[in-house]
């Protein structure tokens, strides 16, 4: 019915063509409502805009400028060090480093660029989301070969494309952990670096020294890297060289190490525990400073994982402690040199001064044996004969009648107590007992008892090896004291003169000398045509006094201390050994001559050198003006 | 009767707002495709405007009315069009959308705009009414929902959406009770989450890329942000011609097709979009005004069905370049390089100006 109704309306419209002039107007109040609805499209659109282009337009310039700058840093390379003859001990090698580009990483990809560079999926995953501000991560460095090929082949836009390889530098160390501990090691830079104020200008993935010279160096050796902008296409593909920083190499060092003497020394230490140190005492170089057991930095260079740092941290033997300025042990009879001075400066003694060692004494309830208790002690001795012999009951008294104090006094003034101030990191402070130091520590009085320990280098007293090779070597030079130093330009800081009486510390020196080349304790150490003065020093454990009685404090041995320099009338050098569990010290004097035996050796074939050049200087002057004149005629 | 009509009656507001957009176009393909694998875009899109221009000519000059009476032809002829499509359509980005006739290639679902324009026109004036019944609305809806679906299907749902505003403008005009709105909109807010599960994978990501571009910003959401990046770089005053990185890094997708008007805000600054967004209204406000000064209604319905088909590309088209619309890759019209939108807008142009022509009832 409708269907049919419909077909007749359409055949009239047909028919008629036309519709009256007045039917679109019936519509117009809706058109209207169109011309607003449109307006209101365009404001929509046009304030699109608005908020795009001209509120905000600096968040998007600076979006398409990631966009089509592609940055790579320019590493600087690190400064080398060079030992004091200009030696390199520490280089740099030209490698090649993988880094990752923040903004093209995709999740997916990391497991499969971790299993092709052999690293650790987990580790890597947890270092792309903890340097979250890092435009670009550094995830392997020194790579091999086959790495390189890996990252060539996949690094364009089908399969890695995060994937740059930049040009790095790969620090290279000694082999063997030589001077390791002196020149420490480098790495990635932690979180907790970064809070520090001193590091402020450091950023997340930089390298950075970790211990040693590269520690405490780093602003001079770590350089300033540059940059290469390049103009890049949604493709990676490089357009054009915007620009380009190049990096500042970092400055090399040149210590006051040597090469020939640091060798000798870790020579010595081989297979032992403990340290060897040799500074020159007239300006406090310090020219030779091994500590054992010792480590490869090479297995630290940059990014090491997380196994290999594992391994050598908790090793129970403590390989990254560097003894010679962080070991802190009584210092047994090398200590007995100060006593005396305080003893001789203070008028309390003098040279002549007797007392009787039957092999021990009493002082306030308390027996206190000699070394010598099992021969009888040492009988009558007076100064010279106490040094040589190392005599414990001398200086029981010696110590006994100075008091604390005024031993503290004299022992603080050569820097016992103190810091060296040496120019390496986490050095540890030694102590210095004293009623001052008892009362700031323990809130207790001073027991009088206590001081006859002290005496003869033991009780609360602690030193490291270089402190008390900068405190003998400061006596030996007549009481200057020199702040240990590893920098060969630096200038040498007088931090304490002692203003001392000449003859009372000459009289210490010739003790000293007794006990080396009159039949002391320290004959060991004696060397042919060269005046060794030394000191000989067996100091039980700080904690072996807590142990003893139980099982292990029995088998705890003693450790064994030597102090030696030369020669005599001009000390030019000091060296210092710990032999830790060594027993006794005349077991640290073979190593100490050896290294004396070293500087004297290379300082001789110096000379001769030097004599052999000026030699060879004359006969080429000779020859020059005889050559034309008189053919034939040689030299 | 023909020979009545003027050259001076043609509506020259139109065509010149027409003509000066279409040389925005050409100006912006040539500079965004320059050094490109479409570098030659520019001059096929002369061509195009130039032969699109002689069929606006050639439409205007026929009467409307004719058009009207034959259209049930027209109409299974673009339905068949599209079904043929299907069959021997060339498939390019994965979708079917283009028949090959000598030589051309020619997307079909872009000419079924002009036959659905006629055919809601004559429909809606054959019913005679002001208060359309829902018989009305199911018997147009299903006319338009056959060359939807077959749209949809290519896959392409982009230009299957351009469809609507003809059928909702057309069917608002002529009248629709309240309660069927009330009704209409109430299935839409059901229908339409449901709608979504049957979209393709791809279409979902658009449309949550479009809410939240960040989630992914090298997959989905990546020509929105590079869009926006753009647009902004841009600035108040533009980049300037070819000076522009988004579009000449490849930053930007497609920057002489859909995103075209990424490229000009790039090039062109706030000030280039005011211009172009203020001749768009221009044009827009123009077949309005044709539409009020119809001879008929179904003049009228013919006007603003084209209208209505503009504002919509527009909206969608420059929404989702300034990131307010979804990414549904439907072109701008006049500006976007491509000949099968231009010749349909050329037409639909043709048939404002065939309305115009004959605005003076004797």
């Amino acid at each position: 019915m409708e269907v049919v109704d419909t077909e007749h309306r359409r055949e009239e419209d047909v028919s008629s063509q036309r519709l009256l002039r007045d039917d679109p107007k019936a519509a117009s109040g809706k058109i209207a409502l169109f011309q607003y609805l449109t307006v209101g499209v365009f404001v929509f659109l046009v304030s699109g805009f608005w908020k795009i282009q001209v509120q905000n337009p600096d968040v998007y310039s600076e979006a398409a400028e990631r966009n089509r700058i592609k940055s790579t840093p320019i590493l600087a390379p690190r400064g080398k060090l060079l030992d004091r003859d200009g030696r390199v001990i520490v280089d740099n090698k030209a490698s090649y480093s993988l880094l990752l580009n923040r903004d093209q990483i995709k999740p997916e990809h990391l497991p499969a660029i971790a299993e092709a560079l052999q690293l650790d999926y987990g580790e890597l995953a947890n270092k792309i989301r903890r340097m979250g501000s890092t435009p670009q991560i550094i995830i392997k460095d020194d790579l091999s070969r086959d790495d390189i090929a890996f990252v060539e082949s996949h690094q364009d836009g089908s399969a890695y494309p995060e994937m740059q390889l930049i040009k790095s530098w790969r620090r290279q160390y000694p082999q063997d952990g030589l001077a390791a501990h002196v020149i420490g090691y480098v790495g990635e830079i932690s979180e907790s670096e970064l809070d520090l104020p001193q590091f402020s200008d450091y950023h997340q993935g930089d390298i950075i020294g970790k211990d040693g010279i590269e520690r405490e160096y780093d602003q001079q050796l770590r350089g300033v890297d540059g940059q290469q902008r390049v103009l890049v296409d949604n493709w990676g593909r490089e357009r054009a060289l915007e620009d380009a920083k190049a990096a500042v190499a970092g400055k090399d060092l040149q210590l006051t190490i040597d090469l020939d003497l640091q060798a000798v020394a870790e020579l010595v230490m081989e297979g032992k525990r403990g340290s060897v140190v040799a500074l020159d005492p007239r300006n406090g170089a310090v020219l030779a400073m091994v500590s054992r057991p010792s480590f490869d930095p090479n297995k630290f260079t940059g990014r090491i994982s997380r196994a290999d740092w594992n391994e050598i941290a908790t090793n129970p033997e403590k390989p990254l402690m560097n003894r010679a300025i962080q070991a802190e042990f009584a210092p047994g009879s090398t200590f007995k040199p100060f006593v005396a001075l305080a003893g001789l400066e203070t008028g309390t003694i003098d040279e002549d001064t007797e007392f009787h060692c039957p092999g021990g004494a009493s002082f306030y309830g308390h027996y206190f044996a000699c070394w010598r208790q099992k021969q009888g002690g040492h009988g009558t001795i007076s100064l010279h004969r106490a040094i040589a012999q190392s005599c414990d009951v001398f200086f029981y008294n010696v110590a006994n009648r100075l008091g604390i104090d005024r031993l503290a006094h004299y022992a603080e003034l050569a820097g016992f107590g103190h810091k060296t101030g040496v120019d390496l990191p986490n050095e540890r402070e030694s102590t210095m007992p004293s009623t001052r130091w008892k009362m700031r520590v323990f809130r207790q009085k001073w027991y009088l008892g206590e001081t006859i320990s002290v005496g003869i280098g033991q009780g609360a007293l602690t030193v490291s090896p270089l402190e008390l090779a900068a405190a003998e070597g400061g006596l030996a030079i007549g009481g200057n004291w020199y702040r240990p130093h590893l920098l060969k330009d630096a200038r040498p800081v007088l931090t304490r003169t002692g203003h001392l009486n000449p003859d009372n510390v000459q009289k210490i020196i010739y003790g000293m000398y007794g006990v080396v080349n009159e039949g002391g304790t320290g004959h060991v150490a004696q060397l042919p045509n060269i005046k060794v003065c030394g000191k000989t020093g067996t100091a039980q454990l700080a904690s072996n006094q807590l142990l003893k009685g139980t099982k292990l404090g029995q088998t705890m041995k003693d450790n064994a201390w030597f102090v030696g320099y030369a020669p005599e009338e001009a000390p030019e050098i000091v060296v210092v050994a710990l032999f830790e569990n060594g027993e006794h010290g005349d077991h640290a004097g073979p190593m100490v001559r050896d290294v004396l035996k070293a500087y004297f050796d290379k300082k001789a074939r110096g000379r001769e050198l030097e004599a052999e050049a000026r030699g060879f200087h004359a006969r080429a002057l000779f020859a020059m003006f005889a050559g034309p004149l008189g053919a034939g005629v040689q030299p | 009767m023909a020979m009545s009509r003027s050259v001076r009656d043609l509506d020259w507001a139109l065509v010149i707002i027409t003509l000066v957009l279409c040389g925005l176009g050409v100006l912006q393909i040539y500079s965004a495709t320059e050094a490109t694998k479409w570098h030659d875009a520019w001059w096929k899109q002369i061509i195009f405007v130039g032969s699109g221009f002689a069929m606006m000519w050639a439409l205007a000059v026929i009467d409307y009315h004719s058009l009207l009476g034959r259209i049930i032809y027209f109409y299974l002829a673009g339905v068949a069009l599209l079904i043929a499509t299907a069959f021997v359509g060339n498939k390019v980005f994965g979708s079917t959308r283009w028949i090959r006739v000598a030589g051309f290639t020619f997307q079909t679902s872009e000419f079924m705009k002009i036959v659905l324009i006629l055919l809601v026109a004559k429909y809606l004036v054959d019913v005679k009414t002001d208060k359309l019944d829902w018989r009305d609305l199911v018997k147009l809806g299903g006319y338009v929902a056959v060359p939807m679906l077959l749209v949809i299907k290519q896959p392409d749902l982009g230009t299957a959406l351009t469809y609507i505003p003809i059928l909702v403008c057309g069917v608002l005009i002529a009248g629709l009770r309240w309660k069927y709105l009330l009704a209409i909109a109430g299935v839409l807010i059901v229908v339409l989450p449901i709608g979504y599960h049957f979209l393709k994978p791809y279409q979902q990501d658009r449309l949550v890329s479009f809410i939240n571009p960040d989630r992914d910003p090298k997959g989905t959401g990546f020509q929105v942000i590079q869009s926006r990046i753009a647009v902004g770089n841009g600035g108040m005053w533009g980049r300037g011609a070819k000076e522009s990185s988004q579009t000449h890094l490849g930053f930007l997708p497609v920057p002489h097709t859909d995103f075209i008007f990424s490229s000009f805000a790039e090039e062109h600054g706030f000030v280039g979009i005011v211009v172009g967004l203020v001749l768009y209204f221009l044009l827009i406000m123009q077949v309005v005004q044709n539409a009020q000064t119809a001879p008929d209604k179904a003049g009228l319905y013919i006007c603003m069905g084209i209208a209505a088909l503009l504002l919509f590309h527009v909206l969608v088209n420059v929404g989702m370049v300034v990131g307010r619309m979804p990414v549904t890759g439907i072109p701008l019209p006049l500006m976007s390089s491509g000949g099968s939108n231009t010749w349909s807008v050329f037409l639909m142009l043709g048939l404002v100006n065939s309305v115009r022509l004959r605005r003076f009832v004797n």
